[in-house]
């Protein structure tokens, strides 16, 4: 049967192997948390505590502004020894709540479990705004917003995200086999709080043993699991819709325009704890992995864990390393330094050896649409990319530079390596600044 | 830690395949043709061959020294056009003439754009062009090949083409080598150019390619595709005088301009429908200029008439893009 899935794309090794058979092992806490108050898309948290302030797992210790933010947790107890910016994976000094733990690593005695079935959907939602639930695909979007379709809206498609695309991340798949329950648990309440009856969940299928595991734990359950053919950016969100439902999302819109809503396993799992048993996000799965670190792991890390930690729990680094980048090699962000902690949506760390990376000078386009044929928007990535070196705001425009998703096919593709993506990220802003002013 | 890490936006990986790689694929490719030339012509192939290749490095590597710019001759591109300009060329061309050709296919059709990726003619093909125009007679001494005889006793002879255009022109008719015993034109037995003699090794060079994706299937099929269905439509209407459509396949430049002239990516256009016009456009005006035109052979001015319309092909070719408009194909029941 042939696997359903989206035109364009890229086929980059996957590197998997060193980390997929790899059990997630729980990364000892350091000797302080970096808790940033922005791990989300949308308003910053602000900060409730004082410094000297005691405080236990899973307690309050930045509180939600504005309706599009999530408030922020301790990842352990201890004390708050400072409240201070400290560097942030965006690149900047970022407002940051300092913890130094106390080692028993308490939970809050508030925190509480309830039945989601004894619940409607308003109050399941108002729970997962509580507890910071946000996409952890790598997006972090706050939940409780996604999942609050406006009433014109009918959405009649719940996609669960188990791709996991990127190259060399291996947290979603460990998490798909070692956590299994607590997916389609997460599932089933996501489901109830949309009220829709169909939930199809897609898994690229170089992950035989997820796709096995999941389909019986869902045999029971409405939940269709969908094996996909390997090719990135399969886990994008509107290629996967594209892919599931043969529905695309209509330009400039959002996926509840086309009436689907994407969802990660990760999240899934972390909606399930936060309704069960009343647990806010103060952790996730990371994978460490890359030719640069000794020992690849697929690590269950506290929220403001510094990098510089958890590759010493990873047998330290094997040569001088190059790049320091979170998240996956397609999409993720270079990092200037190893003391930036883990935040909510550092999906993984990976470390590219001086070697590994690749400083060829860009050449002239030779037109040979190798970006043209990958790219799963059906851009023109290198007119774009030509319309951004010559400032061309407009005509950026007119080639639709804002749909472009920036997955990054077209640069992979490219062999004059130009930095097509990053010339279209740029000239987006541009164009975007430029919207506003007409 | 003690040195600098590098800082960049994503992607951080990158597939490994670069223009030069492309150019020397691509070059690979040919290297059955350039045997199968060499073995039918003997050394004047050879030489040949070395001038336009070497010409042609030496005319861009001067170019970009007078343009202050790097040295572009590492990609192999310049080396790629010197190939093909030879072979384009017949094996008794003089040495003057294949070192201007070089100068013209660098100079005039590449350098002066901006090199590399700014050329909206197919370089080696602008060389042709001029030297076919500027120098009918030595442009069109064609030798029949006779393997490996080191080409000392040439035997001069006209191309299929040639033979069948006089013929129908004299006579109204087609002669009996149009009509009959293709499989020698398959093999490579017939004069004309270098790159014209055998359509088998260029078939091979041509299924290389698409096999190692440096080229997509749509040029090719189109342009072919077309020659077939015009050629054939008029061999059907009237068999005496028009010839068959294998007999237009498998004489001239047709296979060396299907596989590697018309897919040259700087002057083709970049999505695939437009690809699709394109090689229906080269088709058509190839078997045009074949049937009706002064010349005899139509590949060369066909795709360089169609490299002129790339860029309006381009620019009414763009594909929908994603969410463009509503969608529903169904997908997962």
């Amino acid at each position: 049967m042939r696997l359903p899935t989206f035109p364009g794309g890229i086929h980059p090794p996957d590197n998997k192997a060193t980390t997929a058979a790899k059990a997630i092992v729980a990364c000892p806490l350091p000797e302080e948390l970096i808790v940033p108050m922005l791990q989300h898309i949308g308003a910053p948290a602000e900060c409730c505590v004082t410094v000297g302030q005691h405080v236990a797992k899973g307690e309050l210790i930045g509180t939600a502004v504005g309706p599009v933010s999530v408030p922020i947790h301790a990842p352990t107890s201890g004390e708050v020894s400072a409240i201070e910016p400290r560097l942030h994976p965006v690149g900047r000094y970022l407002p940051a709540v300092v913890i130094r733990p106390d080692g028993s690593d308490r939970w809050h005695d508030d925190l509480q479990g309830s039945d989601p079935n004894c619940l409607n959907p308003d109050e399941l939602r108002q729970l997962l705004q509580q507890a910071g639930i946000v996409g952890l695909g790598g997006a972090t979007f706050p939940t409780h917003i996604k999942l609050s379709p406006p009433p014109d809206r009918s959405i009649d498609t719940l996609i669960i995200n188990g791709a996991e695309c990127e190259p060399y991340l291996t947290g979603d798949h460990r998490l798909m086999l070692e956590e299994g329950p607590n997916i389609v648990d997460g599932i089933l309440i996501l489901r109830r709080i949309l009220g829709v009856k169909r939930v199809i969940f897609g898994i690229e299928n170089n992950k035989p043993d997820a796709i096995a595991a999941m389909s019986k734990l869902c045999a029971a359950s409405p939940i269709k699991v969908q094996p996909l053919p390997v090719k990135y950016p399969q886990g994008a969100e509107k290629q996967l819709i594209e892919a599931l439902t043969g529905r695309q999302v209509p330009s400039g819109k959002l996926p509840m325009d086309c009436g689907a809503i994407v969802q990660n396993v990760g999240t899934a799992a972390a909606v399930s704890a936060a309704i069960r048993q009343g647990r806010p996000l103060v952790e996730r799965i990371t994978t460490v992995t890359g030719p640069g670190i000794r020992t690849p792991q697929n690590l269950r890390v506290a929220i403001g864990t510094p990098l510089s930690h958890l590759i010493e729990q990873c047998g330290g680094l094997s040569d001088e390393p190059g790049k320091i980048i979170l998240g996956g090699p397609m999409m993720g962000n270079a990092q200037m330094s190893l003391a930036v902690p883990v935040i909510r949506g550092t999906s993984g760390l990976l470390v590219l050896r001086r070697q590994d990376v690749s400083l060829a000078k860009p050449g002239p386009c030779i037109r040979c649409g190798r970006c043209v044929s990958v790219c799963p928007i059906h851009l023109q990535p290198t007119v774009i990319a030509l319309c951004a070196r010559l400032g061309l705001v407009e005509m950026a425009d007119t080639y639709n530079a804002l749909d472009c998703i920036e997955c990054g096919c077209c640069t992979y593709n490219c062999p004059a390596t130009l930095p097509l993506v990053q010339s279209i990220r740029e000239i987006k802003g541009s164009v975007m600044e430029h919207k506003r002013k007409h | 830690m003690d040195k600098a890490l590098y800082l960049s936006s994503s992607p951080h990986i990158h597939s490994g395949l670069t223009t030069a790689g492309i150019m020397r694929l691509v070059i690979y490719a040919l290297l059955p043709a350039v045997a199968v030339a060499i073995v039918f012509f003997g050394l004047p192939a050879l030489k040949v061959m070395l001038i336009c290749t070497l010409g042609c490095v030496a005319c861009e590597a001067l170019c970009c020294k007078l343009m202050k710019q790097p040295l572009s001759i590492r990609d192999s591109s310049a080396a790629l056009t010197g190939i093909l300009l030879a072979l384009n060329l017949p094996a008794s061309s003089p040495w003057w003439m294949a070192l201007l050709g070089s100068a013209i296919a660098i100079v005039i059709g590449k350098m002066i754009f901006g090199g590399l990726g700014y050329n909206p003619f197919n370089p080696a093909l602008v060389a042709r062009v001029v030297l076919l125009i500027s120098f009918p007679v030595q442009m069109t001494s064609w030798t029949a090949p006779t393997p490996l005889s080191m080409g000392f006793d040439a035997v001069s002879s006209a191309t299929p083409l040639g033979e069948m255009k006089s013929a129908v022109m004299l006579t109204g008719q087609l002669p009996e080598m149009a009509t009959s015993g293709f499989d020698r034109y398959f093999y490579g037995l017939m004069a004309g150019s270098l790159g014209e003699v055998s359509a088998l090794v260029l078939l091979l060079g041509g299924l290389f390619l698409l096999w190692k994706k440096i080229i997509t299937w749509h040029i090719p099929v189109s342009f072919i595709g077309s020659v077939v269905v015009i050629a054939g439509v008029f061999w059907l209407t009237d068999p005496t005088r028009y010839p068959s459509p294998l007999f237009h396949l498998l004489t001239g430049g047709l296979m060396l301009g299907v596989f590697f002239m018309a897919t040259d990516m700087v002057t083709s256009p970049i999505t695939a429908k437009g690809m699709l016009i394109f090689g229906c456009g080269c088709g058509l005006l190839t078997v045009l200029i074949r049937l009706f035109g002064g010349y005899p052979e139509g590949v060369s001015f066909a795709i360089l008439l169609m490299n002129a319309a790339t860029p309006l092909i381009d620019r009414y070719t763009r594909a929908e893009i994603y969410g463009g408009h509503h969608h529903d194909r169904g997908g997962v029941q």
